[in-house]
């Protein structure tokens, strides 16, 4: 039998593989088996290909203890890590990637041998380039954005002046590299623009992502994964394989539909997220104080709030960054069911874009037991906001901020956001005034119908929940 | 400012825009008022009694060309417009979408034209809102008919003589009226139950001590302003069916489902009125607008089937008197809202929501319909521009850019794929085929991830992308150690991306449960 053949035949059983693990993503229930199909993928891919390989015994070593140090790592890892830190794992996932995106663009270089006509020779060249220049600025990228979530890097965006020209000039220098890569006529001459370009891309990638505000996390995440995707189908095309082709070009229009989706959720263009600066734009000047801002800000107790939500027939939960920074998803879900126990309809409202990456409440809340089928999107639970008592913001600014519909000066105007000002009354849980990551002020804190329940989101609520246990003892004993 | 109001002409309409009340009021406000004589008569308001309150009488005729401002309830014919003289202003209900060729008329005489059908759904006009006044009327008289015409107690008894079964009523759409009729069928003792398309009146259904009858489909039923709109077909053959099973167990359905500018939607068919018990009422609010029920006759009452249906389409006018005093309320209401400094002068603020959607016709203009006020344009969002035509008319044109992009942007991609093909060799073109391919798949396959699992797909796809890891395998096959220690790192990194991704995917999912 044709071993080539063969090999080819299992790649293409890993492609559907693959395939039908992301189609299984469409829903809860499906979504398991999906993550076995991608399993079953991967290990048929890799299956395959160990097999295949003409073995030296030196090659074997590096392979068992690849797989050795790195399975472990893995495992221990997605064990470890909590909920709250997913965001960051992600982040720090996609550099390794993009790190062996770079090396194996490096070693191909190196290693390759074949010298064929000019005109295939030049192609191999630009797809190594593509594959180590992808590469690269994954690795920086998500690094720095690893360094960003981690909170290890501020949060604020750093700008740099004159940083669309420093861009448009990378760009520039890295495409010079590349004509001086390809015409290099031996490889000491061509390391030079390689490592050069290598040095360039690494900066890009850093400065992409450092210049981009917390807010605009969830798109950055997912524009790596991306990228991610991408270099994967570069370093394909180095070697020349269809699997891997296929398989980044899958992970990348995924990455870069997710991030197009967050972008969307925030009325803002892709490009004016990479190009950065949100949020601390000099130029434009935001809408000084409108009328609303001069109202009054009304403060209540963790009891008053108790008893606000013990009485309500349906009470909202908007969760926001603010609950995966103070761990308070658990405490949360046993409000929730306290609640629901009483009779009182409990619902969560997730914007897109809350938290730190696609999907972050979600996780959370799953993670915490909430039953997937009273958390709701945007668009589903927006309706219910007006027959609703309560609305809970807990640890969210932006996503509720009622000047994106009323202020058409506001720096967030037109962004979709949850009303939860429409609701009979909000609560909104916050360690202080601040302003969320875009630095606009909210109105919504100076509502006739608002409350602010001030202090860490954690603490308040176990408090909340204490109080809740009590008045649902006295009127068990009543 | 004179005003003027004419007895109804309108064949049985009983209703009189002011009452004696009212009139004394807008008096006050600085306005003179004139009546035609026997105005007030159906409403059991004599002529006396607005002499008593400081009004004129006056004969039709001049009423009608000297008033510079006339307060009617139905929309004037238009032998009654053309003896308004030019310039004069007209508040009344006009239904502006049902009556072109009034509102042309209007123009014609440079009225100024106030629709009380058309006072905006917002809270500061509620006041002003005579149609939620007509519609409460409208909803107990309609349970009143419907008790008239129906021979059995509406509250369950056990008597001497015997057990007696309460009445179920049905009520077809829970707007002012359906609320209202549910109130009032549920006072009387009556099982009442209720269905509407919007779902979130199922609360006020419930509130009002009607039990909600929802339609199995999934479909949200409010359209502008709070109104209910036309719903698709899957929808509607489930509300069909719906229907068909209360139609056999009630005795009595209320109907009230409008469309807003639309005949009324068919809802009771002639086979749903053949299967009730004979004996059974029906009362069509919506008889109007064509009637709910097939088998309606607008303005009667008929008998079908041993089904009484009843057609009438003044109920509020059945009612006069209640429906005068809350009219001539409203009435007063909006002309005090435009005279704000009292002095007897109307005043029409176009940049005030209310009044800019309460004006049709504005010294002889049509304004309406008002434009559909936007909270905020999104600033991406293409606005359109008004060019003035030859006419000097303004037309407005929308910007076509979204329908042409798609166009540019297939263009020049096909024109860049030839460049590559026409440089690159035939193996580069295969994977390059490969990889246009499967970045479509991966488009089409990802859209329909749902928005919950955004973060277990990014770490899947995470876990995927590891496949760069078989290039590291491949490389560790070279002879040279160097390299191959490279590759080992290589696939180090992708080893933990790869168990590790894939484990921490499943530990997110398994949480995720119902």
């Amino acid at each position: 039998m044709n071993s080539v053949s063969l090999m080819l035949a299992a790649y293409l059983g890993a492609v559907v593989l693959f395939i039908l693990s992301l189609g299984g993503f469409s829903k809860q229930e499906t979504a398991i088996r999906g993550n076995m199909f991608g399993i079953a993928g991967m290990s048929l891919a890799m299956m395959t290909t160990i097999l295949w390989c003409n073995w030296t015994v030196s090659g074997l070593v590096c392979l068992v203890i690849a797989l050795a140090i790195g399975g472990p790592i893995g495992f221990i890892a997605a064990k470890k890590i909590e909920m709250t830190q997913m965001p960051e794992l992600v982040a720090l996932m996609h550099s390794l990637v993009g790190l062996a995106a770079v090396l194996i663009g490096l070693i191909s270089y190196y290693a390759s041998t074949a010298k064929a006509n000019s005109t295939e020779e030049g192609i191999h060249l630009i797809e190594i380039y593509m594959g180590i220049l992808i590469g690269a600025v994954t690795l920086s990228g998500s690094l720095v954005a690893f360094g960003k979530l981690s909170g290890k890097i501020g949060g604020k965006p750093w700008l740099i002046p004159g940083r669309h020209w420093l861009n448009l000039s990378g760009l520039i220098l890295v495409i010079v590299l590349g004509y001086f890569f390809v015409a290099s006529e031996s490889k000491t001459f061509g390391s030079i623009p390689i490592l050069l370009m290598l040095a360039t891309s690494l900066a890009f990638g850093i400065h992409l992502v450092i210049a981009i505000g917390g807010a605009d996390m969830p798109v950055v995440v997912s524009m790596l994964n991306s990228y991610s995707g991408w270099a994967a189908s570069a370093t394909g095309f180095t070697l020349s394989n269809d699997l891997l082709i296929v398989t980044g070009a899958l992970v990348g229009s995924s990455g870069a539909i997710l991030s197009y989706i967050m972008c969307e959720a925030m009325n803002r263009r892709f490009l004016s997220v990479i190009a950065g600066g949100f949020g601390a734009e000099s130029g434009s000047s935001p809408s000084q104080a409108t009328p609303e801002m001069h109202g009054e800000v009304v403060s209540i107790s963790p009891n008053e709030a108790a008893i606000l939500m013990s009485d309500a027939k349906r009470v909202i939960i908007v969760p926001g960054y603010g609950l995966a920074v103070a761990r308070a998803q658990h405490v949360v879900s046993a409000i929730t069911n306290l609640l629901r126990e009483r009779g009182v309809e409990v619902q969560f409202a997730i914007h897109p874009v809350a938290g730190r990456m696609p999907g972050h409440m979600n996780v959370l809340l799953a993670e915490a037991k909430v039953p997937y089928d009273i958390v709701f999107e945007m668009d589903e639970v927006n309706r219910l906001f007006p027959s609703s008592d309560i609305a809970l913001v807990i640890g969210a600014n932006d996503i509720v901020n009622p000047a994106a519909q009323e202020d058409p000066n506001s720096q967030i105007a037109g962004m979709p956001v949850l009303e939860v000002w429409k609701a009979r009354t909000s609560i909104v849980l916050k360690r202080s005034m601040a302003s969320g990551y875009a630095g606009v002020d909210n109105p919504l804190f100076y509502k006739a119908n608002n409350r602010m329940l001030f202090g860490d989101a954690k603490k308040t609520l176990d408090e909340v929940l204490n109080l809740l246990q009590n008045l649902t003892g006295k009127t068990g004993a009543a | 400012m004179k005003i003027g109001i004419p007895r109804e002409s309108f064949a049985g309409e009983k209703r009189v825009a002011i009452t004696p009340e009212i009139a004394e009021k807008l008096i006050a406000l600085g306005f003179s008022v004139t009546i035609e004589p026997g105005a007030g008569v159906g409403s059991d308001y004599a002529d006396d009694a607005y002499l008593e309150a400081g009004a004129m009488l006056q004969h039709a005729d001049v009423l009608w060309s000297t008033s510079d401002l006339i307060l009617k309830v139905r929309s004037p014919v238009a032998n009654e417009v053309e003896r308004m003289f030019l310039g004069s202003w007209l508040i009344s209900f006009i239904w502006p979408a049902q009556q072109p060729e009034l509102m042309k008329r209007f123009a014609s005489q440079q009225l100024t034209v106030l629709a009380m059908d058309c006072v905006p759904r917002i809270s500061r006009a509620q006041r002003m809102d005579a149609l939620t006044s007509m519609a409460n009327i409208a909803g107990y008289r309609a349970v009143i008919e419907a008790a008239h015409h129906f021979g059995r107690f509406f509250t369950g008894q056990v008597t001497a003589a015997g057990k007696i079964p309460p009445a179920k009523v049905f009520v077809v759409g829970a707007g002012v009226a359906g609320l209202s009729a549910i109130g009032v069928a549920n006072g009387l003792g009556a099982i009442v139950r209720a269905n509407d398309t919007r779902p979130e009146v199922a609360d006020q259904i419930r509130s009002m001590g009607a039990e909600f009858v929802p339609v199995l489909f999934e479909e949200q039923g409010t359209g502008e302003g709070g109104y209910a709109r036309t719903m698709s077909e899957g929808y509607q053959k489930a509300q069909r069916e719906t229907y068909a099973r209360q139609a056999i167990d009630v005795d009595i359905i209320i109907t009230t489902a409008q469309v807003p500018g639309k005949q009324a939607p068919k809802l009771i068919t002639a086979g749903m009125v053949e299967s009730m018990k004979p004996g059974s009422v029906i009362v069509d609010l919506a008889a109007e607008q064509g009637g709910n029920c097939e088998l309606t006759e607008p303005g009667t009452v008929v008998v079908r089937n041993g089904v009484t249906i009843i057609g009438y389409t003044d109920m509020p006018s059945r009612l006069a008197k209640q429906s005068s005093n809350l009219y001539a309320t409203n009435m007063l209401r909006l002309i005090e809202y435009l005279c704000p400094e009292r002095n007897g002068k109307l005043l029409i603020d176009l940049k005030d929501e209310l009044s800019r959607g309460t004006t049709v016709v504005l010294g002889g203009e049509i304004i309406w319909p008002p434009p559909t006020p936007k909270p905020a344009l999104p600033s991406g969002a293409t606005s359109p521009i008004v060019v003035p035509n030859a006419n000097g008319n303004k037309l407005v044109v929308q910007k076509s850019s979204h329908t042409r992009q798609p166009f540019v942007w297939v263009t020049i991609g096909i024109l860049l794929l030839m460049l590559v093909g026409s440089f690159a060799p035939p193996a580069f073109l295969a994977h390059f085929t490969v990889f246009i391919l499967a970045c479509f798949v991966g488009y089409m396959v990802v859209w329909n991830v749902t928005p919950a699992l955004h973060t277990p797909l990014m770490s899947v796809t995470n876990a995927i992308s590891s496949i760069i890891g078989i290039g590291a395998v491949m490389q560790l096959t070279d002879s040279s150690i160097a390299i191959q220690l490279l590759a080992g790192v290589a696939l180090t990194l992708t080893a933990i991306n790869m168990f590790g991704g894939f484990a921490v995917t499943q530990r997110m999912l398994a949480m995720f449960r119902r």
